[in-house]
């Protein structure tokens, strides 16, 4: 017996397909994100109503008690993860999407009729199974379980092939046998390719695997709604996916590289420049927090450059107070956010909400870049690929052609930076030894509480 | 299964709106994005309550309760973290409009 219809449950189905197209696009503004994101919980509401409204559901007190469970695990974990771990934890929920994708493909195998369900449950099976096996990677480099560094071993590449001739080979088993057994070994190799995927991806490259994985969980959603004949499932997978693919490549283009340099360089080798960085002795300008403290205060326009070392530090929220206090002085603070500035994209703008940063203040690459022109002083903290002008012009280095914040055109330029090591790529800044370049050494929270103590004395 | 031409026709919709929705996401909201979309395919927990609810042996029973449990995560995790991240632009932009 069931409350509604087929037809009504297809018509609320259809209508939270419209909640999760609204709210990715009301994504695209500052002001109609929330609601959008709002509204695409809506949507999840209804749609899973309407699931136990229309469908005979047996099992019904043990399939509440796991949504429970399931909502006890992930409100506090939700509630009180910090806002530089926010990377990791959007592998991990869309790596537990993925398995789930892939144990619904694998229970719906006994139910498949025809040649093409088996098909699409061997898809969903092994697209969810590297998106499980990949993000659980992903979480462990992020959360720094393991090393963020690239992982090759001898022979990797061949190991991969095989695994890859596997599994497809596996594919077609299962879509003409509907074998159980064959079905449970596609998903572990599945988990094996997933792992491999993500091995030898070094930790800068790490968000763009991660939205690449978020486009394959969608797949697999996508295609489970072809195994269950439902449009819902559908849609929204193919919604994600869609939008994951476009907006990964939009990621691996603002850092100069392409999706397949990113997953498969490592195993070319020589990927990583480390060998380019040349150990000079070439004399910088350092200086101390009061004489960066005086550079600030008497600039007009000043523009930060964030990076990846802020978010290191959690010096976020020094850093806001430093342009409080700057401003009520008269200066004029912007912040130049590189398209993949923090640990994935978009994350240093999140960080810097969370520290109160008005979003006014934050300039996109392009407006960053004209603003840089006029502006009096450009403090970098924790940044310094971004940066590089290798990118421009020597076209040997491997950062070469990513667009970078042109810092050349300020008056003085200030670099809040750890130590003389280069950044994730290992090349060597010319940046740093320019005559208008100033550098202070140290932590970048520590060193970021003198100079904010210093202006403040001054 | 439902008729093939139907769900091509869904598929390639989709993926157009896919496509066109995230060409005019600004830079400024690529993680809540990403964690939105994220959210998203946590509806997969819709197919894993299905299964669940025709499951007539222990085995299959106890497979289904685990996804419905790893979906559940997806989808209320989801949802959650990004209206926390969303709702630090919101609450700033009411400040700087006071100013």
């Amino acid at each position: 017996m069931t409350l509604i219809s087929a037809d009504w449950a297809a018509a609320l189905y259809l209508a939270a397909a419209v909640c999760f197209i609204l709210a990715l696009k009301g994504l695209s503004s500052p002001r109609q994100a929330r609601r959008g994101n709002l509204l695409g919980a809506l949507g999840a509401a209804v749609a899973m109503v309407t699931v136990f409204l229309s469908t005979d559901l047996d099992n019904l007190a043990a399939i509440l008690i796991a949504i429970a469970a399931g909502t006890l695990i992930a409100v506090p974990v939700s509630r009180r993860v910090k806002m530089t771990q926010m990377p990791q934890l959007v592998a991990l929920f869309n790596g537990v999407g993925g398995g789930a994708a892939a144990l619904v493909g694998l229970l719906e195998l006994d139910h498949a009729a025809e040649v093409g369900s088996s098909l699409a449950i061997a898809f969903t099976i092994l697209i969810g199974a590297v998106s499980f096996a990949g993000s659980c990677v992903t979480f462990a480099k992020l959360q720094e379980l393991m090393t963020t560094r690239p992982i090759v071993f001898p022979g990797a590449r061949w190991v991969m092939i095989l695994v890859t001739a596997l599994a497809v080979t596996s594919v077609v088993a299962v879509a003409v046998t509907a074998s159980m057994p064959l079905a449970i070994t596609l998903l572990v190799l599945g988990l094996i390719a997933g792992a491999m995927l993500v091995l030898p991806v070094g930790g800068a490259d790490v968000p763009i695997v991660i939205s690449l994985l978020n486009a394959f969980t969608g797949l697999a959603v996508a295609s489970s709604g072809l195994v269950l004949g439902n449009i819902l499932l559908l849609v929204a997978g193919t919604l994600v996916g869609a939008s994951g693919t476009i907006l990964t490549r939009a990621m691996a283009a603002a850092m100069g590289r392409s999706v397949a340099g990113i997953l498969f360089g490592a195993f070319k080798g020589g990927s990583s420049a480390g060998s380019t960085a040349i150990a000079t002795d070439r004399p910088v300008r350092s200086a101390t927090a009061e004489d960066v403290a005086i550079l600030l205060g008497y600039a007009q326009r000043l523009i930060v450059i964030p990076g990846y070392g802020l978010a290191v530090a959690q010096a976020q929220h020094t850093l806001a107070e430093l342009t409080v206090a700057l401003e009520a002085r008269g200066v004029e603070v912007l912040y130049g956010i590189h398209p993949v500035a923090g640990r994935m994209p978009g994350h240093m703008n999140v960080l810097l909400a969370e520290a109160n940063v008005p979003y006014e203040s934050l300039l996109e690459l392009d407006d960053a870049n004209s603003r840089l022109k006029t502006a009096d002083v450009a403090l970098i903290v924790g940044a310094n690929d971004v940066v590089n002008p290798a990118a421009k012009n020597s076209p040997g280095s491997p950062i070469f052609g990513m667009p970078i914040l042109d810092v050349a055109g300020a008056k003085s330029v200030i670099f809040l930076k750890r130590s003389m090591r280069p950044g994730f790529a290992g090349i060597e800044n010319e940046l740093l030894f320019e005559p208008q370049t100033t550098l202070l050494f140290g932590d970048a929270k520590e060193t970021l509480s003198k100079v904010l103590s210093a202006v403040k004395r001054t | 299964m439902m008729d093939g031409v139907t769900v091509l026709t869904i598929l390639v919709l989709a993926v157009f709106v896919g496509f066109e929705i995230v060409s005019k996401v600004s830079s400024i909201l690529h993680t809540p994005l990403m964690s939105g979309a994220n959210a998203i395919h946590g509806i997969i927990l819709l197919g894993a309550v299905i299964v669940a609810g025709r499951a007539d042996d222990t085995a299959t029973l106890l497979v289904a309760l685990v996804a419905i449990v790893l979906a559940t995560i997806n989808l209320v995790g989801g949802f959650l973290v990004t209206d926390r991240m969303l709702h630090m632009f919101t609450a700033r932009s009411n400040d700087s409009g006071r100013k």
